[in-house]
């Protein structure tokens, strides 16, 4: 399922002396089964865009077409939208409600208008998913640790089946193994159910471990949309606006201003390890 | 001396149904004992649940033992006598800088502690501009703290427990909801008041770079304190500190990779710095 903005734009209280553009002028196209980072300042625009993407906020100006159709046609059926795009929130365990995990998943597909069985059977399934085990699944969701909580609200998006999952800032306030877990989530559902996959991050070192392709927002504009290893080569560019790159990075920067010739196109730690082997096995 | 002290401090969490009957007991902190010197810089590394907030919160007696007994520059935090005096000499900063801001202005939120001490006013003006200025945001006192970006306004929150004048501050997560650079401007914030203005830190954090600077840090599961050392101590059991759900940082992980497959690099690398001398060691011996 693919993503069309075309020169959106959004102002909040725009006819005040109080206006706000949020997003100007921003245009691009995410294609199906695509991992995409979105990265960007706090305020820089990143919560807005994705709010946009299934139907929760309305541009002021400029189109969104999900798969080929134009989201603001008056034929076009945002519960169906967000169905099909699904929107993790951050800090999305204050989300949960209801008396037990089971009851909680469910919410999502019930709405939906499915049957009770389907339901059911969806919120299983998307409990497996995330890794919550049976003993679970009717004990309250406030007595979940932080990150199962966090997981188990992920699994009410996963329970509407989306083609699209947004995941904004899904790791903040997270253990380290509690980081991995969920990014691993993720990946595993990109690969083995082709969901495209957006994740809203603060983390450069994640988004340069897991998105294929990063899009950078500054001041409500999008000023980057490229690969990982050529957004991350604007060095300057975004540390000015805020932002930084991977660890690595900066490392195999260091190594270079020594004289050693080594290669600065490296993002994770895997290509860090094998290109300083190569060249310190010389 | 100690500013800090716990005695086999333990805490427990009473769970209770809807009647009020008890449910279960929750052994949050478990037999901690503590010694933090006044001027310490400590960072209490966890996964979620290992009790490092829970910890925390005794110290500014947010919380109470069930067992043991906690002192802050001598006083005992369950006196409540002592309360207000307590809660003076160890401020707290939050997560969530959106929750902990309440001033229309900058200036009048950081007022606002020294305030309700009954501070004088000239003093209270006085205080708000040492404050912002230890934390570089005296050019946005008159601002609105809702412009502000995240890491300005965690900041900002700061300033405001600083400007009570406390012996000690503790961080509980601050940077958990900040873009790189605002990280960056908090935790330099942070080293700043324990350089020069000799406040202690305590500083609770999930981001393993930030921990390099502290002169001690614990590492909290199950309630216990299981590690305590240097960073380079602590960094240097990679293996460990995987078992526990935590990580160390990114050039460490790089260093404890290259030592692995051959290399002869020094364990508990902290910094690029430190890794690239380390390597461009190597190169000049062999060359």
């Amino acid at each position: 399922m693919s993503i069309i903005f075309n020169h959106v734009s959004k102002s909040y209280d725009a006819d005040t002396q109080l206006k706000t553009d949020a997003l100007k002028d921003v245009s691009f196209k995410i294609d199906d089964g695509e991992f995409v980072g979105l990265i960007g300042h706090t305020g820089s625009g990143k919560s807005t865009l994705v709010q946009h993407m299934n139907g929760l906020l309305k541009p002021t100006s400029g189109e969104i077409y999900v798969d080929g159709k134009d989201i603001a046609d008056k034929e076009y059926s945002l519960k169906d939208l967000r169905g099909k795009v699904g929107l993790v929130f951050q800090y999305p365990e204050h989300q949960l409600f209801e008396t037990t995990v089971f009851e909680d998943v469910c919410y999502g597909p019930k709405n939906l208008g499915l049957e009770k069985k389907e339901v059911e059977l969806r919120a299983y399934e998307a409990l497996k998913q995330v890794g919550i085990e049976d003993d679970y699944f009717y004990q309250s969701p406030f007595d979940l640790s932080g990150g199962q909580k966090r997981r188990a609200a992920i699994a009410g998006v996963l329970a509407m089946k989306p083609e699209v999952l947004i995941l904004d800032e899904p790791t903040a306030g997270l253990d380290p193994k509690g980081r991995e877990e969920i990014l691993e989530l993720v990946s595993r559902l990109h690969r083995e159910n082709n969901i495209t996959v957006i994740l809203v991050s603060h983390s450069m070192d994640d988004v340069a471990d897991y998105a294929d392709r990063i899009l950078v927002m500054d001041h409500g504009k999008l000023v980057y949309d490229d690969t990982v290893h050529e957004v991350f080569k604007h060095v300057k560019e975004l540390e000015e606006m805020g932002l930084a790159i991977p660890q690595v990075t900066y490392m195999m920067y260091d190594i270079a201003a020594k004289g050693v010739d080594v290669s600065t196109d490296i993002t994770t730690i895997d290509e860090a390890v094998e290109e300083i082997m190569k060249v310190w096995s010389k | 001396m100690s500013l800090i002290r716990s005695k086999a401090l333990s805490f427990e969490y009473i769970r209770r149904d809807e009647e009020g009957n008890v449910e279960g007991i929750t052994r949050a902190v478990d037999n901690v004992s503590l010694d933090v010197q006044q001027g310490d810089f400590v960072a209490i590394l966890g996964h979620n649940g290992s009790g490092k907030s829970t910890l925390a919160k005794h110290i500014n007696a947010i919380l109470h033992p069930t067992e043991g007994t906690v002192w802050v520059d001598g006083m005992d935090t369950s006196d409540e006598n002592n309360l207000w005096q307590v809660r003076q000499t160890a401020g707290m900063v939050f997560q969530n800088p959106d929750n902990q801001i309440i001033g229309q202005v900058v200036e009048e939120d950081v007022g606002f502690g020294p305030e309700n001490l009954g501070v004088p006013t000239p003093e209270i003006w006085q205080r708000v501009e040492e404050s912002l200025k230890a934390v570089g945001m005296s050019e946005y006192r008159n601002h609105s703290p809702n412009k502000l970006s995240g890491g300005q306004k965690q900041r900002v929150s700061i300033a405001g427990v600083i400007a009570m004048h406390p012996k000690c501050i503790i961080l509980d997560e601050p940077t958990a909801m900040l873009d790189p650079s605002g990280r960056k401007e908090v935790i330099r914030a942070a080293r700043a008041l324990n350089d020069v203005e000799k406040i202690t830190v305590i500083l609770i954090t999930h981001y393993m770079e930030e921990v390099i600077y502290a002169g001690k840090v614990l590492v909290m599961d199950k309630g216990h304190i299981k590690m305590q050392g240097s960073p380079r101590e602590i960094f240097s059991r990679v293996e460990e500190l995987k078992e526990l759900r935590l990580a160390v940082p990114q050039v460490t992980l790089l260093a404890h990779e290259l030592k692995k497959r051959g290399l002869p690099i020094p364990d508990g690398i902290l910094t690029t710095y430190e890794l690239t001398e380390a390597l461009m060691k190597i190169k000049r011996t062999e060359g």
